[in-house]
């Protein structure tokens, strides 16, 4: 029996020995790239934690940042200018952002040789390091036309510039998702080109455009070298009061503590990059239950 | 178009066409309406003539002049790239969203040309609704998909009443009534394009243009949009595209014929009318042998 079942030839041949090879090899380097990548951000994270989070508690997050004292030094202000140049960013990103997209999705003609110019420069813009905008920042806002000083605006109009491509370049996918049937859908019963954008094109497209805005956000509070540069202030015993007051930010607050000649500020660095990486987290936890409540399946 | 919308109106509209259609004293030509019981056909309300259509540099269809005909279901068809699509479209302007696109000649509509300059496109789509190849129904509750169109052109009037009719005039009422709060999406093929229907009825509108209505749908969802738009000339002038003989047979009452042809270089077609003449001399008898061929199923 045995041998008669071997001299069979099948119609569904087994794999060759050289494809099995093959397909165990691809798994095992996509398995070792998974790896590196877990490894790496575990052996960051246990070390941060190790130092930081015996600094974690109310005090450090309330206090203000001490030069001296070490263990008596908080993170107040670096927190509050952090959500403040988020809540600029915002305001700033959102309308510009989202406006240019529907622009160029929905207006320019793209036979048009400014409209492909506009559009290549975007993505340029998204690839230019972010220390490049923060002698923009420098230059422009902080010095030169605008002369507005080392303040909080600058920081955060700096950051605005530095997202805007990228909202830009999601907002168009987002706007791009909502298929051409709903706009005929909507021409063809007699509303206006603006009628369609606004009570089809973008209700269809804001679950992308805020899951983008808030990725972008989450980038933007990650950014240190374009507010060193604008030159964000370092360990402010105070919070900004206003758009034109000195500010800074956990990023900026991090790198004062790391660079700083006595060591024992590094702890207080790890706990405010703790701090940090769990604002991060959370926004982008909020940008996932968005995409995953509010996207709309066509 | 009122500005008040009830169901007693919209009879009354109906009961006035139908008057004026009875009272035309044009007597119809013989084989004009023999399917027809005793109706007689109204004032032509498209005189669409000599037009030709390109996208940029290439022709796509060319010298069609036909007139279609108030309270009439005209049908088109003909092979695929034969430009139906491309014909139905400059009659509501929606060709105006392919920027390349440009259309020669004259749309006659009610003694109004469609491309003249001083025509807005959006007030020619709101006399002139459209039905499209696949239903495709806003994601927003059915209520409000028939709402849409009614609120964005502001007719006046109470929105429940307005829904309620134009869902009626789509005979989906009964099926929608207890769900109009419900997305559109979860509602059948047929259902959904019975919706887009409706929603193209909601603005009031006096020609109905579809585009391959049927063509997602099961021959039981066909049936009933074919049976619908029965219904619907009564009301309203329906111009169909269709690749479905039979049912442009069932349904209308003329017939055009398109087909295409390869031009010298052989890179581009471009579609032209072969024959229109009433829908029964079409599939028995018709003057031109490329449309017997292709009504015959030889050819296409």
């Amino acid at each position: 029996m045995a041998a008669k079942a071997q001299t069979r030839t099948s119609v569904l041949p087994q794999p060759s020995t050289g494809s099995r090879v093959a397909d165990a090899a691809f798994r095992a380097v996509m398995y070792f790239s998974i790896a590196v990548g877990f490894v790496g951000l575990g052996v960051i994270l246990f070390d941060i934690a190790a130092d930081g989070l015996p600094r974690l508690s109310w005090d450090f997050i309330t206090r203000f940042p001490s030069q001296i004292i070490p263990e008596r030094s908080g993170i107040q202000s670096a927190i509050v200018g952090t959500l403040y140049l988020m809540l600029i960013c915002g305001v700033l990103v959102v309308p510009l952002g989202v406006a240019t997209a529907i622009y160029l999705e929905e207006y320019a003609d793209r036979s048009r040789w400014f409209n492909r110019l506009i559009e290549v420069n975007i993505q340029n813009l998204a690839a230019v390091p972010s220390v490049v905008y923060g002698i923009l920042g420098l230059a422009f806002i902080v010095r030169g036309p605008l002369s507005i000083g080392r303040v909080l605006l600058a920081g955060g109009i700096t950051l605005s510039l530095l997202v805007l491509p990228v909202v830009i370049i999601v907002a168009r996918e987002a706007i791009r998702a909502v298929p051409p049937s709903i706009r005929e859908g909507s021409l063809a019963l007699g509303a206006t080109q603006w009628q369609t954008i606004w009570k089809q094109v973008l209700p269809g497209a804001v679950a992308g455009i805020a899951t983008g805005v808030i990725l972008a956000l989450s980038r933007a509070i990650g950014e240190t070298a374009p507010l060193l540069i604008i030159g964000a202030a370092v360990s402010p015993r105070f919070n900004p009061s206003g758009l034109f007051e000195s500010f800074t930010a956990l990023p900026i607050q991090i790198f004062a503590w790391t660079t700083d000649a006595n060591r024992e500020f590094v702890s207080a660095a790890a706990g405010a990059i703790l701090v940090l990486m769990v604002i991060l987290v959370l926004m982008n936890s909020v940008a996932i239950y968005l995409r995953n409540r509010y996207e709309q399946k066509w | 178009m009122p500005d008040k919308l009830t169901d007693a109106q919209a009879d009354a509209t109906r009961r006035e066409r139908s008057d004026r259609r009875f009272a035309s004293s044009t007597p119809a030509p013989a084989t004009a309406e023999p399917r027809q019981d005793g109706r007689r056909p109204a004032e032509p309300i498209f005189d669409v003539d000599d037009v030709h259509v390109y996208y940029g540099e290439h022709k796509a269809i060319r010298d069609v002049t036909l007139n279609i005909q108030q309270n009439e279901i005209t049908a088109l068809i003909g092979p695929s790239g034969c430009g139906k699509s491309t014909f139905i479209r400059c009659l509501n302007r929606m060709n105006d969203l392919i920027p390349s696109a440009r259309v020669e000649g004259r749309v006659v509509y009610h003694d109004e040309d469609l491309y003249g300059s001083r025509i807005d496109p959006v007030q020619v789509r709101k006399r002139i609704g459209m039905v499209f190849q696949k239903p495709n129904p806003f994601p927003k509750s059915i209520f409000d998909n028939i709402a849409f169109g009614p609120r964005v052109v502001g007719m006046k009037g109470d929105m429940d009443e307005i829904v309620e009719s134009a869902l009626r005039r789509a005979a989906l009422w009964e099926e929608t009534k207890d769900r109009l709060k419900t997305n559109a999406f979860g509602m059948s093929g047929g259902q959904q394009q019975r919706l887009c229907i409706a929603r193209a009825l909601a603005t009031e509108p006096d020609v109905l243009l579809m585009d391959e209505p049927c063509s997602a749908l099961d021959p039981i969802s066909t049936g009933r949009i074919e049976d619908l738009m029965m219904e619907l000339k009564e009301s309203y002038s329906i111009v169909i595209v269709t690749h479905n003989m039979q049912q442009a047979a069932r349904v209308s009452d003329k017939t055009a014929f398109f087909t295409v042809e390869l031009d010298d270089t052989a890179k581009h077609r471009t579609g032209h009318i072969v024959e229109y003449d009433v829908t029964d001399k079409m599939f028995t008898n018709p003057e031109d042998k490329r449309t017997e061929d292709y009504v015959t199923g030889k050819f296409g």
